[in-house]
């Protein structure tokens, strides 16, 4: 046998970005807006979908993509409130990947305005892979620290907006919202910035503008 | 924490490209790994060596390049390379950074036997 020295110089995540960019267009010719939703767990990326299935419906129709290591409990969720849901479960994976999000096309309704992929709860890995979205949201909840964008900054990065949850709980905390704001814009200069409460309402007209001026644009674009 | 399922789409590009030269055997793959990458390379090589039984590469060794962050600034043009995360220009001052290099998670090169 002998020695041959190849050059390859192929990106390991270059069947993942061919899939996403796959869906991406897909789902901008049917004029449907992707948002991929990003955070620790527990940092309220469900309870938001709850709310925002209130305020979308009835003038927007939208579904949810549900990733979490186990159980149908987030996409159970989301269904009580009459949005249609599919849970994907890693089993022990900690992200999403778009070749999952691909195996769900079939059943993503054409009428469609707005899918939401709510990621595996995780702050780290899910900021390497593009899931064919339009908008990539990161969530920082009150309770975990104003000073989280700079030790995850990868998350903050690639994203196009920051939701600060769980608002309503930082009166005991010792959390800075402007600080913590002030932190992930020198990460990412051009995040779009959101300060919420899901459970008490607060933020979501502004944030449900966001969306829906995107999909506006979205659909201008490619009309 | 996501080193096994990149490994597991390295297995696939190698075998790929190592059949497409006709090869027997892979017996050295290099990696060039960016910083920002997401990924920490003692974790890729625990994987690598995972997958590597009953494969092409059973006996292969791996090399990885760490690739530092090149970053340059938007409004002055300051270019620098660091293995620090940059978020504001030395110089002026501005955080509108874009980064060159850094975020590679890169196949390099093989070597085979034919």
């Amino acid at each position: 046998m002998k020695k041959k020295e190849i050059l390859v110089l192929e990106d390991l995540l270059g069947s993942n970005k061919k899939i996403a960019n796959e869906i991406r267009d897909k789902l901008t010719k049917k004029g449907i807006l992707t948002i991929n939703l990003m955070s620790s767990p527990g940092s309220g990326k469900t309870t938001l979908l709850e709310s925002l299935a209130d305020c979308l419906s009835p003038d927007y129709k939208m579904a949810v993509i549900e990733g979490d290591i186990e159980t149908e409990r987030d996409a159970e969720r989301i269904r009580n409130k009459g949005i249609p849901a599919w849970q994907i479960t890693t089993g022990g994976a900690c992200h999403l990947e778009a070749k999952m999000v691909g195996k769900l096309f079939n059943k993503i309704p054409a009428d469609l305005d707005f899918l939401f992929i709510e990621n595996v709860g995780n702050l780290v890995c899910p900021a390497g892979y593009d899931l064919g979205e339009n908008i990539r949201c990161v969530l920082l909840s009150s309770p975990e620290g104003d000073d989280k964008p700079k030790k995850y900054p990868k998350a903050f990065m690639t994203s196009d907006c920051l939701l600060i949850t769980k608002v309503d709980l930082v009166p005991p905390l010792p959390f800075d919202t402007e600080f913590a704001i002030k932190e992930a814009k020198e990460i990412n200069p051009n995040l779009k910035t959101f300060v919420i409460s899901a459970l008490k309402g607060t933020g979501m007209d502004e944030l449900k503008e966001y969306f829906v001026t995107s999909l506006e644009e979205l659909r201008a674009k490619h009309a | 924490m996501h080193e096994l399922s990149l490994i597991a789409n390295l297995y696939e590009i190698m075998e790929e490209k190592a059949k497409e030269q006709g090869a027997k055997k892979i017996t050295f793959v290099k990696l060039q790994v960016g910083v920002l990458s997401g990924v920490v390379p003692d974790f890729l090589e625990t994987a690598f060596d995972i997958f590597k039984n009953d494969t092409m590469a059973s006996d292969a060794t791996l090399e990885i390049e760490k690739v530092p962050l090149k970053i340059r600034c938007l409004s002055c043009g300051m270019e620098k390379t660091s293995d620090e995360l940059i978020y504001i220009c030395f110089e002026c001052g501005s955080t509108q950074i874009k980064t060159l290099d850094g975020t590679e998670l890169i196949l390099e090169k093989m070597d085979l036997l034919i």
